[in-house]
Parts: structure tokens; C-alpha cells; sequence
């Protein structure tokens, strides 16, 4: 929907693979027996509800969560032993907009690791960044405040941080809340032409009908895996209940899953209609 | 104008001030976009303590105090990074006590009152050449350190928790900061005093910010401003006859006031410029048309 062309993951090369993870933080555990392989250029959508462990989840993939059990292999090697080269974009919510830098100085901090104790930036690096912001479209706004800009060029200048050390895989924290709808397409346009490009990416949401249905693979989430598959497959009334715990409605219109959002009953005519609770839609349309 | 140039103590107080203030204003550029200001308060209470325990055992001021000042750096670092309920309060009673006792100590034993005045709200009188050099130093020190872990410090400053996970060691730069504050809190306490060095270390970076959107140039911009507010306040100092930390602080409020105001006028003057521009013309959809 989104994009023309069918991804294309090669399934012999995982680059991911979760094996039977238990971790948490200061000893809470958050994820429980997490089992994940994601190949080579993978497109994964995971969703759940808030406190699921989304965030959580991608932090174990950069190896900086507590793990109690199991592992995190990256490329084959043991995430919490050797940073791996994952990109990582946070959520924008999070970001100090007030901080005195200009987008190519964020865009910097990309390579910081490279050279941690110089304190210029090599020509090489310049380069590298100069060429990921052409590539996002980003170049004439190098000298900018980072908040002159629009939700989807803030947008742009974190995911060029993040792939600026051509990092093959890329980690995406809720990169569609907080945008308008055009925004949100050329965010999910951009990262699916990064997915051609042979870039595996990683994202989480809360957007099910607009962003997880469009994704070649949706991964649901609470605590421990509920589901994993493609969206036709995992959007169901069945699986969304389990994972957010409440009756989450699913119809199918023109081959494509929507989660029907039911009506606020508030007052005095919710108290009147509670035993008609599914009311309004049609039984034959529920999967 | 030029008179108090003739006083050997003179010169070395100014030296001393601009040097402290060059300093301050320079850590404090990291203390405040790092919301760190609440430790600039509680190690420099903290580090008065040290230095009256210190003074009382006849202890070398600099390395009572500064070995005080570790200890406290570190203990404030790494209780406010466990992000527990209670961690704040834990440092504020840990370094407010601190300062109490050197207060209690100083109190009791009376004949203390007038050396310490110095230290509690700075003086330019007995701004001795090892404190001049003891300044020297520290701040050769911290540029050197700033310079070389630039990026470090930025990507911390800027999200620590993301550069956690790009792999900055943002443990150690906290670290590396709160000992880099504590020396610079030790040597500049005779010209700033202790209970006005935390204002030293907010005033002239919030004043660079107002000024600059580049954090290049907002450390350059603070270590300028925090240095004349040194230089400037320590001759009213001598003039009025105030403590120095007092003229000092009330000199970078001034300033303070000052870069506001630009910044109102700055706004003011776009708004009334873009008033003259043309403006674009609007489509109006009417309301009532019924259809489309
Ligand atoms: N730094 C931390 N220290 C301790 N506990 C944490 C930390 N970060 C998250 N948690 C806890 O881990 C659990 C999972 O959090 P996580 O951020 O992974 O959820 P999430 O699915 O990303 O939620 P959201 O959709 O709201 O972003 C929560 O209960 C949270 O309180
Ligand atoms: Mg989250």
C-alpha cells in the first residue's frame, strides 16, 4: 500500500537472533522468554500496548538491557559482548529541542564512537554525513537549529544519524507518533526505500491500521511474543485481544485487516447499552 | 581608574576572578544542558565543610578540600544516577549537613569568622599567587579535556540515554564533569565563595544561550562572559567595598537583564518588520456555500 514493490528479506542470513531472552531492568523482568530471528533485510513492525516492552525489546538488540537469560546474537556475536553496529532512532518526543546544535552536528554524533578521543571530525566522516543528508534530502538544512524544522526533516535528521557509520540495520522508536498523516507516509515511504535498498529495519508503533498493516511483518508484543507474522496472518481479533488485553475488534475490508476502534460510551446511555457491548458491527465481519 | 592596579593583592585578585570566572562559565556551559545545576549547589556546600574540617586539622587547604570534594563528587554522581525516590533528598541532607558543620565549627571557634568570610562570599583580599596558580592550572586542564573529549561531552549533554546506546561512555563523562566541578569549585572559592560559585556556573551559559544556537560557540561565548563578569565585578568590588562573589553575581545578573532584553527587542523588531512585508493572500472558503 505503501509502497509499490514487495520487499525481499533473504531468509538464510539472520542477522538477529533472539534466543529464549528473559531480561528486565535492576532485576523487574520486562521480557520473558523472547524467541526473535530477523534476516537480512527484514521489515518488522512490533506492536503492544504501552509497557509491553517495545522499547525494551530494542534495547536488547543494542545490547544494553539486562539480561537474565538467554542471548542476543547480532551478526552472530553476543549483543551485551560487543556493541553491535545498529542505528537507533529515538523517539522525537524525547529529544531536548531546545539543545544548541544545528542538524549536521546531530547527524555528527553518528560517528562519535569512531574516533571518540578526537576531537574533530575526519574528512571521511564529513563525507559520509554529507552524503546520508543528501540522501534523506536533508543538505540544505545542514547549518539549521535542529527545531526550525518540520516533524518529518526532525525525523530524517535522526535516521541519517543513525545510519550514518552505513549501519545495515536500523531500530526505529515509534517514528510515525506525534506526525500528521502526509508526514507520516513519507516517513514510512522513506523507510521502505531504505528497506530496498537492502537496509533492515526494525520499528515499533501503536498506529495498527496505518502503519503495522502495511508492514511485510508485524510482531506483537506483551512481555513475551503473542504473535509473529505477516499482517493478514497476525491482525486478528483473537491475537490483538491477547495482547493488549480487551476485546479489540478486527473486520476485513478489500483483503486488509482493520482494528475497529468502538465508540466512547459515556454516562448515562453506557450504562443503558452495556449488555449490547459489541454493538454496531456486524458479526459476520468480526474474524 | 588605574589605582588599585598599584596593589600587588589587586592583580592577583583581578587575575584570579577573570580565571574563575573563565572557568565557571565554562563548566557550566556541560552543568547546564546537562540539568545538572542542582550538583553545582550541593558539592560546592559540600566542599565547604571539607575545607573548614580541614582547616581545623591543619590540613592543607587544596587537598582537604579537594579530597572532600571527590569523595562528594562521586558519592552525588552516582546516588543521582539510580534515579531513586529519594536520591535528591539523600544529597541535599548529605551536603547541606556538610556545610553545616563547617558553619557549626567556624561558629564555635570565633576567632575563624574573619578568615572564612573569604571563602563563604569570596573576597579579593588574600588572593595569593598558588591560588592564582591553582586556578591556572584547573582551567588548562579543563579546556585540555573539553577539547580532546568534545564529542563525548556533546552527545552526552545532548541525550544520554541515546548515547548510551551508541556506545558513549556516559557513565564516565558524569563522572569525569562532577570531578572537573568539584576542582573547579575548590579553586575558585576564595574569589567566588562558596555559596555564589553555583550562580557563577548558571548565569554565564544562560546568557551565551540567549546569545548563540552553536554549542562551539556557546562554550566560547559563557568562559568570554563568565571571565568579565569576574574581571568587572571584582573592581567594583574594591570600589564599593562588597564581597567579591556578591559584585560578581550581581554583575552577570545585570548582563542577564541585558541579553533578555535584546532578545525581546530582536523578537519585537521581527514582528514589527514582517507587519510591513506583504502579506500573502489568503483563499477564503465560504461557510455558507453548502457544497464544495
Ligand atoms: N530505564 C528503565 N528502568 C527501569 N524500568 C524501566 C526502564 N525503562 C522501562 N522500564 C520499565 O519496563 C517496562 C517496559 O517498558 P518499555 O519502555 O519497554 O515499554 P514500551 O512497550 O516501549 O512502552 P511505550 O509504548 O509506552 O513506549 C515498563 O514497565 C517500564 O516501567
Ligand atoms: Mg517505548
Amino acid at each position: 500500500m505503501l509502497h509499490p514493490l514487495p520487499h525481499s528479506p533473504s531468509y538464510i542470513d539472520p542477522v538477529v537472533s533472539i534466543e529464549s531472552l528473559t531480561g528486565g531492568y535492576n532485576g523487574e523482568l520486562v521480557l520473558e522468554s523472547v524467541d526473535l530471528t530477523i534476516s537480512h533485510g527484514d521489515f518488522v513492525g512490533l506492536v503492544g500496548p504501552s509497557g509491553s516492552g517495545k522499547t525494551s525489546l530494542l534495547k536488547a538488540i543494542l545490547g544494553t538491557l539486562d539480561v537474565y537469560d538467554g542471548r542476543v546474537l547480532v551478526n552472530g556475536v553476543d549483543a551485551s559482548v560487543r556493541r553491535p553496529r545498529v542505528g537507533y532512532v529515538p523517539q522525537l518526543e524525547t529529544i531536548d529541542w531546545n539543545f544548541p546544535v544545528t542538524v549536521e552536528e546531530v547527524v555528527m554524533m553518528g560517528c562519535t564512537m569512531n574516533s571518540p578521543l578526537f576531537p574533530w571530525v575526519t574528512g571521511l566522516q564529513r563525507k559520509s554525513a554529507a552524503r546520508m543528508m543528501e540522501h534523506l534530502g536533508i543538505s540544505a538544512l545542514a547549518k539549521r537549529h535542529i527545531s526550525d524544522l518540520s516533524g518529518g526533516q526532525q525525523q530524517r535528521i535522526f535516521l541519517a544519524r543513525a545510519l550514518v557509520g552505513n549501519q545495515a540495520i536500523v531500530l526505529l522508536d515509534e517514528p510515525t507518533s506525534g506526525v500528521d498523516i502526509k508526514t507520516r507516509d513519507d516517513i514510512m515511504h522513506l523507510l521502505h526505500e531504505l528497506n530496498h535498498q537492502g537496509i533492515t529495519v526494525i520499528m515499533t508503533t501503536h498506529e495498527i491500521n496505518s502503519v503495522a498493516a502495511h508492514l511485510p511483518r508485524v510482531v506483537c508484543l506483551n512481555g513475551r511474543i503473542i504473535a509473529d507474522g505477516p499482517p493478514s496472518k497476525v491482525l486478528t481479533t483473537e491475537i490483538l485481544t491477547e495482547t493488549y488485553g480487551g476485546p479489540m475488534p478486527v473486520i476485513h475490508h478489500n483483503g486488509m485487516a482493520i482494528v475497529v476502534e468502538r465508540p466512547h460510551r459515556f454516562g448515562y446511555h453506557a450504562r443503558k447499552g452495556e449488555d449490547q457491548d459489541s454493538a454496531g458491527l456486524e458479526h459476520q465481519d468480526i474474524v | 581608574m588605574f589605582e588599585p592596579f598599584h596593589y600587588e593583592f589587586f592583580v592577583n585578585g583581578i587575575v584570579a576572578a577573570g580565571l574563575a570566572g573563565a572557568l565557571t562559565g565554562l563548566v557550566g556551559v556541560y552543568i547546564v544542558l546537562r540539568k545538572m545545576a542542582y550538583i553545582g549547589h550541593g558539592l560546592s556546600h559540600a566542599i565547604f565543610g571539607g575545607a573548614v574540617v580541614s582547616f581545623v586539622m591543619s590540613i592543607n587547604f587544596f587537598v582537604g578540600a579537594s579530597v572532600w570534594g571527590v569523595f562528594s563528587a562521586l558519592l552525588i554522581t552516582v546516588t543521582a544516577r539510580k534515579r531513586t525516590i529519594g536520591a535528591d533528598a539523600a544529597i541535599g541532607i548529605v551536603t547541606t549537613a556538610s556545610f553545616a558543620l563547617g558553619i557549626a565549627i567556624i561558629s564555635k571557634y570565633k576567632t575563624f569568622t574573619r578568615s572564612f568570610d573569604a571563602a563563604l562570599f569570596g573576597n579579593v583580599l588574600g588572593v595569593s599567587d598558588g591560588d592564582v596558580l591553582a586556578l591556572a592550572l584547573v582551567l588548562s586542564v579543563t579546556v585540555c579535556t573539553i577539547f580532546v573529549g568534545y564529542k563525548l561531552f556533546l552527545f552526552t549533554a545532548f541525550d544520554s540515554e541515546v548515547g548510551r546506546l551508541y556506545g558513549v561512555p556516559t557513565g564516565w563523562v558524569d563522572i569525569m564533569f562532577s570531578l572537573i566541578l568539584a576542582a573547579t569549585i575548590v579553586v575558585s572559592m576564595q574569589v567566588l565563595g562558596v555559596t555564589l560559585i553555583a550562580a557563577n556556573v548558571v548565569i554565564p551559559p544562560i546568557i551565551a544561550r540567549m546569545i548563540t544556537n552553536s554549542f562551539k560557540r556557546m562554550l566560547l561565548l559563557s568562559t568570554i562572559v563568565g571571565s568579565s563578569c569576574g574581571i568587572v565585578g571584582i573592581y567594583l568590588s574594591y570600589y564599593i567595598d562588597v564581597s567579591s562573589g556578591a559584585t560578581i553575581v550581581l554583575v552577570g545578573s545585570t548582563l542577564f537583564v541585558l541579553a533578555l532584553m535584546y532578545n525581546i527587542i530582536q523578537a519585537r523588531r521581527h514582528r514589527i518588520w514582517s507587519h510591513f512585508r506583504k502579506k500573502p493572500a489568503i483563499t477564503r472558503i465560504p461557510f455558507s456555500s453548502g457544497k464544495l
